[in-house]
């Protein structure tokens, strides 16, 4: 735990002082809201469509935070220092992925609001609290499978192409489930103020397989 | 010639890159406090040697023993007595000098007030705080061996540790990285005539494969022009 925190320090540390990624994530997000307006030729959005949408637009800008994760440890040879370093190497597992959840808790801060604003047709304040429970989980699912993935295309020459193809196909029953469980809370006629307890299950349950399966072979990703 | 019990041991050691044999059959035994000479033409497989011994590559074939310990089955226990200097610092450019240093020294659990002993003996404390980046090559190179020898390693693996460094830079690192640190180093060079005057065993690799093993004044002028023609 020691050291995931002096790796995760260090990967703030170094987002600060280069905003490469959380900029890039939180604009693609603002961006794809516009393009759903403009695409569906709707004011504003409700219900199943309105999950969808923002469950989607959530998961492309992560996806853009994934292919980011490890290139700074590639390019600057942060594997090699960390791998020679007498330290548990599923730390690394660990600090990858609570950047990721951190990157995104700050995305949702930004594009949550933006996303109630301008496009959901219902006032966002009934949904918020069940809201906040499924991202949270969605988020743990795209940090651990998004560091997982990531950790395999680092690798390889296609990274940029093998995070997505890898990332999203495994991270579709977590969508589906958010996306789910988010649907009736941002009903029009505010039927729910919490998401149906099936759906919050399904995404802890994926949470904690991908969790485990992560922590399990993340050492043997890390081999040349 | 340094006698003791070996720090190094390779035997018949071979790594494939795909079709491409990088080493092959490679054997050489190095004791305590010892210096070993890695020779070789660039793609020769010195530094896939380098990245074997630093336990970042698996070998596909024989055995490695690194202070007592078979490698990579139990790497883990010997991570923290390596020390590698390679072609890339190990640094990141967007963090300064200090600020690297103080990650490396948790990472190695380390107390921090030697970051400030390494510093002052690469002569950087006064560009300590400037971002890696924003450094001269030779600069880069000096923090680069202050990160390798931080945790006190007691096996330095130096590829082309002189690199970028004017004379003046050079000596200053000597006390660090030289032999005079006490500790079993390898080495290669560029240079093989200084690599071979600092060497007590050396070993010549061509296509991968050992084309000398043994001691540098057996080594030989010919032998040298044969190596690098």
């Amino acid at each position: 735990m020691r050291t995931a925190m002096v790796v995760l320090r260090k990967d703030l540390r170094l987002e600060m002082r280069t905003w490469e990624t959380l900029p890039a994530m939180v604009l693609f997000a603002l961006v794809t809201f516009v393009i759903f307006h403009f695409g569906l030729n709707r004011t504003t959005i409700d219900g199943q469509l309105a999950a969808g949408v923002l469950v989607v637009t959530l998961l492309f800008a992560a996806m853009l935070g994934i292919n980011r994760l490890f290139v700074a440890e590639r390019e600057q040879g942060g594997f090699d220092a960390f791998l020679l370093a007498p330290v548990d190497r599923t730390a690394l597992l660990v600090a990858k992925a609570s950047a990721l959840f951190l990157f995104l808790v700050v995305l949702e801060i930004v594009a949550v609001p933006a996303f109630g604003l301008f496009l959901l047709g219902p006032s966002l304040g009934h949904a918020l609290p069940g809201l906040i429970l499924l991202l949270a989980l969605a988020n743990l699912a795209l940090a651990v499978i998004g560091t997982f993935v990531s950790a395999i295309a680092v690798h390889t020459r296609a990274r940029d192409l093998i995070g997505p193809m890898l990332g999203l196909p495994l991270l579709v029953p977590a969508l589906i489930a958010t996306a789910r469980g988010a649907g009736p809370l941002l009903a029009a006629s505010h039927a729910a103020s919490t998401p149906p307890g099936k759906w919050v299950l399904i995404l802890a349950l994926y949470d904690v397989v991908f969790g485990l399966i992560a922590y399990a072979v993340f050492d043997f990703l890390l081999e040349e | 010639m340094v006698s003791g019990p070996p720090a190094i041991e390779l035997r018949a050691v071979a790594r494939h890159f795909g079709e491409r044999t990088a080493l092959r059959d490679v054997s050489v035994t190095v004791a305590a406090g010892a210096t070993l000479a890695v020779l070789g033409r660039n793609g020769a497989g010195k530094t896939t040697l380098l990245r074997i011994l630093a336990s970042l590559l698996r070998p596909h074939a024989g055995a490695v023993e690194l202070l007592g310990e078979p490698v990579p089955a139990r790497a883990h226990l010997i991570r923290g007595q390596l020390g590698l200097l390679g072609h890339e610092p190990l640094l990141y450019r967007d963090l300064s000098g200090r600020e690297n240093l103080e990650y490396h020294a948790r990472l190695h659990r380390v107390a921090l007030e030697r970051v400030d002993e390494v510093l002052e003996a690469v002569q950087m404390e006064r560009r300590a705080s400037d971002p890696v980046r924003l450094l001269s090559r030779g600069m880069t190179q000096r923090l680069a061996v202050a990160r390798a020898v931080l945790h006190r390693p007691r096996l330095l693996l130096l590829d082309e540790p002189r690199a970028n460094l004017d004379p003046g830079a050079s000596d200053l690192i000597e006390p660090l990285i030289g032999r005079a640190s006490g500790c079993t180093r390898v080495l290669t060079s560029h240079d093989p005539r200084s690599a071979l005057a600092e060497a007590d065993v050396v070993l010549a690799l061509k296509d991968g494969r050992p084309a000398f093993v043994g001691d540098p004044a057996e080594f030989g002028e010919e032998r040298l022009g044969a190596l690098y023609a």
